[in-house]
């Protein structure tokens, strides 16, 4: 009998497929319940881009381009770990957001702000054996948009991340800690209370550089290995 | 110890160019073994509406049926060049096209092998979890015998087996709900 190689999250650990309250989801939802499968060679293994030149500013959002972006700049770092508390070590990490004024770099954003031409607002960087990573950018803004009346999104880097397995892919938003938006978001929201916590990062004095930048603190998890691993 | 699994978010609709990388549709350069073929995925909605925001990835075996990862410890030759990881957006047809080669076999772990398929992660605006399904090949003899396909019910099979378009490309269509739900799978 076949043993699942990653553990299967428990119930209220992502959110429903179908949160009305997310306008978006009803027709881009499936009604039918996903079929459950074994976890083949198919799903246990996964791209690990072993092979992508990943360049040594690509961390550095606020260098990306001929001069200094406009914001506030910020350093926003953490380690990809698994549920038991064992690094992923290599992971390539993969970011985008909006500029400090809620302007996304990308022509379907027509929020009337500023775009700024030193903010591209995408990063990628491989994590070290110890599954930490780091990146430096600036804290990007609310903005508003259509979902319901007076809709602003909370401030939000987004994540991508793929782990050791096509099983353990992962894309993701980090909040900030103590956002008043958060209580209005119906994305944010859409992950149940005791789990949608984890979506905030911790303000992290420690890491913070005097003189030059706040720091945030988020750790990645990532789908845990069952005891005995499946043998092939 | 036992951490809290970060809960996933949707990808949104502006990732394309902030997220580096996000074209990645020609998997297998020149002197890659095994049969070029070309996949066209449609990504639709519950009502038939074209997803032109959507982000959909692939992960496949090679021609000789061998996954680029140390977990597939099998004694199978590895391409150079062919790590088998594909990512597009769809365009304003709703379309994401991949050109790569017709992945070869791999084992069922209780035993006899699975028909030859890619698997697809759907990621779209209103999409909050990565959705899991898989490509197969219209015509293969196989599917008969896949120990997948045996678990989805008969009449829903058809979502799963990309069919040959006069030009010879393999198309898929992927929707998203509605009458011709795809089927996903929970891995």
């Amino acid at each position: 009998m076949n043993q699942d190689t990653y553990r299967r999250p428990a119930t209220g650990q992502h959110p429903p497929n179908l949160s009305p309250d997310y306008k978006s989801t009803p027709l881009r939802s499936p009604s039918q319940a996903a079929i459950v499968l074994p976890q083949t060679l198919s799903e246990i293994t996964g791209p690990l881009l072993a092979g992508e030149s990943i360049g040594a500013l690509e961390n550095d959002l606020t260098r990306q381009r001929s001069g200094e972006p406009l914001g506030e700049r910020i350093v926003v770092h953490g380690r990809v770990l698994d549920e038991d508390g064992r690094p992923v070590p290599q992971a390539v990490v993969e970011i985008w957001q909006c500029n400090a004024a809620g302007r996304y770099h990308h022509s379907g954003d027509q929020h009337d702000a500023p775009l700024d031409p030193n903010f591209f607002g995408g990063g990628r960087y491989r994590a070290g054996d110890d599954g930490s990573y780091q990146f430096i950018t600036i804290k990007p803004g609310a903005y508003p948009w259509k979902n319901h009346h007076n809709a602003w999104r909370p401030a939000h880097i987004h994540f991508s991340l793929f782990g050791p397995a096509f099983a353990t892919r992962l894309i993701t938003q980090m909040y900030f800690p103590n956002d008043p938006l958060l209580a209005f978001d119906p994305i944010y929201k859409s992950v149940p209370p005791g789990a949608r916590e984890r979506l905030q990062a911790a303000f992290d004095i420690e890491a913070t550089r005097p003189e030059w930048a706040l720091a945030y603190r988020f750790d990645i998890v990532l789908r845990g290995r069952n005891a005995t691993p499946m043998e092939n | 110890m036992s951490s809290g699994l970060t809960p996933s978010q949707t990808i949104g609709p502006f990732y394309w160019g902030t997220l580096v990388n996000s074209c990645r549709a020609d998997l297998a350069p020149p002197g890659v073994a095994g049969e070029r073929i070309e996949l066209v995925l449609s990504l639709h909605d519950a009502e038939g509406a074209l997803v032109s925001d959507g982000l959909i990835e692939i992960w496949q075996a090679n021609s000789h049926g061998r996954y680029n990862h140390p977990d597939d410890r099998r004694n199978l030759p590895l391409d150079p060049g062919f790590e088998g990881f594909g990512r597009a957006s769809t365009d304003a047809k709703g379309e994401a096209r991949f050109a790569t080669v017709r992945p070869g076999r791999v084992p069922w772990p209780d035993g006899g092998m699975q028909a030859a398929h890619v698997n697809l992660s759907i990621f779209a605006r209103g999409v909050l979890n990565r959705l899991a399904t898989r490509l197969y090949f219209d015509g293969d003899p196989a599917l008969g015998e896949d120990p997948v396909l045996k678990r989805v019910d008969s009449k829903r099979r058809a979502s799963l087996i990309a069919r040959r378009d006069p030009a010879g490309a393999w198309r898929l269509p992927v929707h998203l709900g509605g009458a011709r739900e795809t089927v996903f799978f929970d891995l």
